[in-house]
């Protein structure tokens, strides 16, 4: 049975770049609580000879030529930006990390 | 008191580890069909799957997978029967969809190996670097920031973003640890560099310009007591970008890192940033709070899984390794050691061997590359190939070998291919370059030659056939060098009775 912690739902938000309160994240680790319990279920049903699968359907080697469209403008491209300069994406301050 | 480099190694032994990122050359990005070309303007190659934007859907390029399970044939990889992009999760801008589409546990070519040569005051030595990994991701776009002084991001008010880069196609080669180099360590990451940057160039499945970026590479390095079997924490440094530089990063993290433990300090697990004017490294962000990627299977894009079928005809495509052509064209051309290193290093074998199939002498064509026209290609800080065309430069030396030009008339000629005079014809009509090969022509400065000189001459009658070399040069100088040397040489010697 997996279980989560507060503090890993707390490190999972702040991964997540979502503040929560105190409340909320007693009240979400029980939520997800919840949620592991029934995964887990379903591993149990799960035998070894079914491998795990992150795709609804079963197929394989998807692929397209390497072949150029045409992109988008870079007014179109801006244009969903909150804000842009010198034709770029402009983001606020980046803190910390590498560069 | 700090130790000195041979102290250090004495004291302490060297553990690398290298990552080497390749941009790939494919016309389209890795999961979609924006171009790839370096240097566009900005966000003229972005579309909503590499933007991120809701409702997008990546598809995989199939040239990227084929170039990929290349560099694992060509590194002796086993390639996956069964391979998945993750999302790798993080929140920085350079990626506009808060992940990069990466592979995690499930790369497309594991366990290879790759044997380098370094040169050594006691012989060539061979050690073999076990390959981890490749795997496909993409890269990510390129920041500008703002505000702060230096350009980086300590300061900067605002960051600027351009995703012209971001999807395409990379191809991340991890090795094993690299134990037992000791003192040699930076000369065998710089070859395994090298190495793999000669077999992408021959796999041409990217530029591998270093300081355009396409080839990147992560120095990781960890120092343990001599002979005590430990492995010691490491330090990852990263983005070198010359294969100069991979040498420095290393032997500058084993001075660095020697110093801290000999003053009983720890080594941080970090990551430090390699600057390319000092060659020193300084820390960046910190490892103890280990990076949390929460990656996950990628549920857009569905498994690879390539059948034999495929790779083995990706297998018949392989060019011969960089390695075993460097053996044969040695041997064919008859080149000294030293010489074929100085070609490799020069990147001119490519050259001249295109050279040598245009029917030029080996010799000539790999002195002519190097010299003359490596001399005025330095002069002028550009590469020799721009200078001019392999055709031409086996034009010239063609003309040489058929007696048509000397080697001073043929430097002018290169001088006027280089001016813009026309092909080596064009030049040799408009200067007026042929050889004097009239035979009465030679005959009269060679008459003259001897009137000038008769004791030279009398010497040479008497068989002193070394004395024939100032009456050789006297003819060579009334000639303006318009002459062929060995024709003068012999009629010179016949004139004389020899
Ligand atoms: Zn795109």
């Amino acid at each position: 049975m997996s279980a989560i912690s507060r503090e890993e739902v707390a490190n999972l938000a702040r991964l997540a770049r979502i503040e929560m309160s105190d409340a909320e994240l007693d009240h979400l680790s029980g939520e997800m609580q919840v949620i592991l319990g029934a995964v887990a279920r379903v591993q149990e049903v799960a035998s070894a000879d079914v491998p795990p699968t992150s795709h609804p359907i079963p197929v394989n080697n998807v692929v397209r030529e390497d072949a150029v469209i045409p992109s988008l403008s870079p007014t179109d491209a801006l244009s969903g930006a909150p804000a842009s300069s010198e034709q770029r994406f402009k983001v606020p301050q980046i803190l910390g990390e590498a560069e | 008191m700090s130790l000195n480099y041979d102290q250090a190694i004495e004291k302490y032994e060297p553990t690398l580890g290298l990552e080497v990122h390749v941009e790939l050359n494919t016309k389209s990005k890795m999961f979609c069909g924006c171009a790839t070309e370096f240097g566009a303007e900005p966000n003229t190659q972005t579309c909503p799957v590499c933007l991120g934007l809701p409702g997008a859907l990546p598809v995989v390029n199939k040239t990227a997978i084929e170039s990929s399970i290349l560099i694992g044939l060509a590194l002796n990889c086993s390639i996956a029967p069964f391979s998945r992009f993750a999302r790798k999760n993080y929140f920085y801008p350079d990626m506009p969809k808060n992940f990069q589409t990466s592979q995690y546990d499930e790369p497309i070519c594991i366990n290879g190996f790759l044997d380098v040569e370094i040169e050594t005051y006691e012989g060539n030595k061979v050690f073999r670097i076990d390959i981890e990994r490749v795997h496909m991701e993409e890269d990510t776009g390129k920041s500008l920031h703002v505000g702060g002084s230096t350009g980086r991001i300590h300061g900067a008010e605002y960051s600027l973003l351009d995703y012209n880069r971001a999807g395409i196609p990379l191809v991340e080669i991890v090795t094993k640890i690299v134990p037992n180099t000791g003192k040699y360590a930076p000369q065998v990451a710089r070859a395994y560099v090298a190495a793999l940057r000669d077999i992408l160039r021959g796999l041409k499945v990217s530029d591998v310009k270093m300081e355009q970026g396409s080839l990147r590479c992560d120095v990781n390095l960890s120092l343990a007591p001599s002979g005590s079997g430990e492995l010691g924490t490491r330090s990852e440094t990263k983005n070198v970008n010359s294969l100069r530089s991979v040498e420095t990063a290393v032997s500058g993290e084993i001075l660095r890192q020697a110093n801290r433990l000999q003053s009983g300090e720890k080594i941080v697990q970090e990551t430090r940033h390699f600057l390319e004017e000092s060659g020193e490294t300084r820390p960046g962000r910190s490892k103890e709070k280990a990076e949390d990627y929460r990656y996950f299977p990628e549920p857009d894009l569905v498994p690879v899984v390539p059948d034999n079928k495929w790779i083995e005809e990706l297998r018949k495509t392989l060019p011969e390794k960089p390695a075993d052509r460097r053996k044969r064209l040695q041997s064919e051309w008859s080149v000294p050691e030293k010489e074929m290193t100085a070609m490799v290093n020069a990147e001119l074998l490519d050259t001249v061997e295109e050279t040598v199939k245009l029917g030029a002498d080996p010799t000539k064509a790999r002195s002519w590359w190097l010299g003359e026209i490596s001399r005025i290609a330095n002069e002028r800080d550009v590469v020799a190939t721009e200078l001019i065309s392999v055709t031409a430069v086996a034009q010239i030396i063609n003309l040489i070998n058929q007696g048509e030009l000397t080697d001073k008339l043929a430097r002018q000629v290169v001088d006027g291919v280089i001016a813009g005079e026309g092909t080596p014809a064009d030049v040799i009509s408009k200067r007026g370059l042929k050889v004097v090969s009239d035979d009465g022509a030679l005959m009269k400065a060679i008459e003259d030659a001897i009137a000038a000189q008769p004791d030279t001459a009398e010497r040479v009658r008497g068989g002193n056939i070394p004395a024939a070399g100032a009456l050789i040069g006297a003819v060579m100088k009334a000639t303006g060098g318009q002459a062929d040397a060995a024709k003068v040489r012999e009629l010179l010697l016949k004139h004389l009775g020899q």
